[in-house]
């Protein structure tokens, strides 16, 4: 008894600790200057990188919230990452429940060719794929983002739903066609229900993915008005320059609800990524 | 034949008509189901890479018909580009920084974070935090980390006693400078695939050892290391292809520069092939890269396979 509780006792050594501190403060630092970055005038920047700014005047915040911008592109950014979630998720789980419960020649052929996806990133085909949306009449607009990053989610998504769908006990679809219930209705009413832990994994994932991507809407949207918010702080950014402070307020009141949002979501993120790469 | 009704046929022939009941039933739900995907996937993933192979053989500026074939000019075009050996050079170097500085860096971390107490859990998520941030949001904050007027950097040579360059517009720093962008940005992300392989090892195993005497770091390399094998393997594969697709973070903070010094294979392909719009000239560098890709992800899974059967 005393000897476990004895070497139970560290669980991490004074090295381990002052490394994760050193660590903590590197990680920290850039976010902290950001966060108070925006209240100091230009000059303070240099005489005060770290201390706390001189007066707290919020007249940089307040003026980009009554801005046209900020929040225009958040919007935008909003309606473009739940178009995708909901899309990607019914698409992909629509394709993982026929790959799972119903049974066709070439089955396995489409789950491999599905799973060609994941061979390479959207990044490859970037440059095709601009001149396909554009014969398409896809430019600058939001449905042909949001058509193509549901497009390019599938692989993952369907790897997700088709791994979960083989758990699920077989005896409740089959119970559901004895009452010669229709594949339809036994994905709508009882597997999308009992699915809900990895849609959320699915959607949590697809929206960080679409809230941050950056090269596609860069590629795709012309007009201001339909800007994602990269694009619109990247913009910003290019307007003015090295005043930084202003850009540092931007950066703030961008980063700031997403990461609320990936607070509360994150343990989703990481069930995607070690659960899905480690069955994958 | 059917006429005779032996014991067990007419069992027979309703399985059968059932089981043609269900195929028949089992078509328009079929089709409902995957040909939305499929037609997404191919029309908008597997085409333009198709096409992007297609485009290499032709010197075509994305406007009329594609007629001037001009066999292997395009990638002969891009080998000889004199920024295209820089663009590989770095993309090589991301992935060497990420395997011996990265990794290691994240293992360290997840060795310690994969204990549970509250102020482990805390360390872990702040680790995470960088990884869920937006590439350009990350770019544009240690843009001004790097500022040589306003930014922490000058600052920090001051307190020393230096003057430290504009990191970002010296062709030499500004490397080292993307590297440091990018340990901090992704080492939580492996840290995190880290300590899910760790918290899977069973504890009786590490508490056995411990009985025995074994020392805390043999533990670490002779049980833990070698049992989360599995996810190192993983690791090092996300390493390596988000090093070959890296192109959000570039743009914000050096946009390749100074003088193309900077470039990924990405940005290369976009500052040379999009921006230009010279389909072929970026078809072949789509081929090239689709080539490494493809040629990582088959040997992961040999890889992956070994660390399997072991």
């Amino acid at each position: 008894m005393t000897t476990t509780s004895k070497k139970r006792r560290p669980v991490i050594s004074a090295l381990q600790w002052l490394t994760l501190l050193v660590v903590a403060a590197f990680v920290i630092v850039p976010f902290y200057t950001t966060a108070l970055g925006g209240f100091k005038e230009i000059g303070e920047l240099r005489v005060n990188p770290f201390g706390l700014p001189a007066s707290w005047d919020p007249v940089r915040f307040v003026e980009i919230l009554g801005g046209p911008r900020y929040f225009s592109s958040l919007w935008n950014s909003l309606l473009i990452a739940v178009g995708t979630v909901v899309l990607s998720t019914l698409v992909a789980s629509m394709t993982a429940f026929a790959l799972v419960h119903i049974k066709f020649f070439g089955r396995r052929f489409v789950m491999g060719y599905l799973m060609l996806g994941l061979l390479f990133p959207a990044a490859t085909g970037i440059l095709p794929l601009f001149i396909k949306m554009r014969d398409l009449g896809m430019l600058d607009s939001h449905w042909g983002i949001i058509i193509v990053q549901v497009a390019f989610s599938i692989s993952f998504a369907v790897l997700l739903f088709h791994n979960f769908f083989k758990e699920l006990p077989k005896e409740l679809i089959d119970a559901a066609r004895m009452d010669n219930c229709g594949y339809v209705r036994i994905y709508w009413y009882i597997t999308l229900p009992l699915c809900l832990p990895i849609i959320a994994t699915v959607g949590v994932f697809n929206f960080v993915g679409s809230w941050n991507s950056f090269l596609l809407p860069l590629i795709v949207l012309n007009s201001e008005a339909k800007y994602t918010w990269p694009l619109g702080i990247m913009q910003f950014q290019g307007q003015y320059g090295s005043d930084w402070p202003r850009i540092l307020a931007f950066l703030t009141l961008s980063i700031l609800p997403a990461m609320a949002f990936f607070l509360l979501a994150q343990r989703y993120v990481i069930s995607g990524l070690t659960g899905g790469a480690v069955k994958g | 034949m059917t006429s005779i009704a032996a014991p067990g046929s007419g069992e027979a022939t309703v399985a059968a008509r059932r089981r043609r009941y269900m195929e028949r039933k089992s078509l328009v739900p079929l089709l409902l189901f995957l040909v939305p995907s499929l037609v997404l996937f191919s029309i908008f993933v597997v085409l333009p890479m198709v096409d992007a192979a297609i485009f290499s053989f032709f010197s075509w500026n994305g406007y009329g018909p594609i007629t001037d074939f001009v066999g292997l000019d395009n990638y002969a075009d891009v080998l000889k580009h004199r920024n295209f050996g820089t663009a590989v050079r770095n993309s090589l170097i991301v992935v060497a920084v990420s395997l011996l500085i990265q990794l290691p860096l994240a293992m360290w971390c997840a060795i310690a974070l994969a204990e549970r107490s509250i102020p482990i859990n805390l360390l872990r998520t702040l680790f995470f935090l960088p990884f869920m941030l937006a590439e350009v949001a990350a770019g544009l904050i240690w843009k001004f980390v790097y500022d040589g007027n306003y930014g922490l950097l000058p600052v920090i040579g001051d307190s020393l006693g230096v003057q430290m360059p504009f990191v970002l517009g010296d062709k030499f720093w500004v490397i080292p400078a993307i590297m440091l962008v990018i340990t901090w940005k992704y080492f939580g992300f492996h840290m995190m695939i880290f300590i899910a392989g760790l918290q899977a090892i069973p504890s009786e195993v590490i508490e056995a050892a411990r009985l025995d005497g074994v020392k805390r770091w043999q533990i670490v390399r002779h049980i833990k290391i070698p049992m989360i094998r599995s996810a190192i393997v993983i690791s090092v594969f996300f390493a390596i292809t988000g090093a070959l697709q890296l192109f959000d973070l570039i743009i914000p903070l050096s946009n390749g520069g100074p003088s193309h010094s900077s470039h990924t294979i990405v940005t290369f392909l976009y500052q040379f092939g999009i921006l230009r719009m010279k389909l072929g000239f970026g078809g072949a560098v789509s081929v090239l890269l689709f080539i490494a890709c493809v040629i990582v992800a088959l040997a992961y899974r040999r890889i992956l396979f070994k660390v399997e059967q072991n």
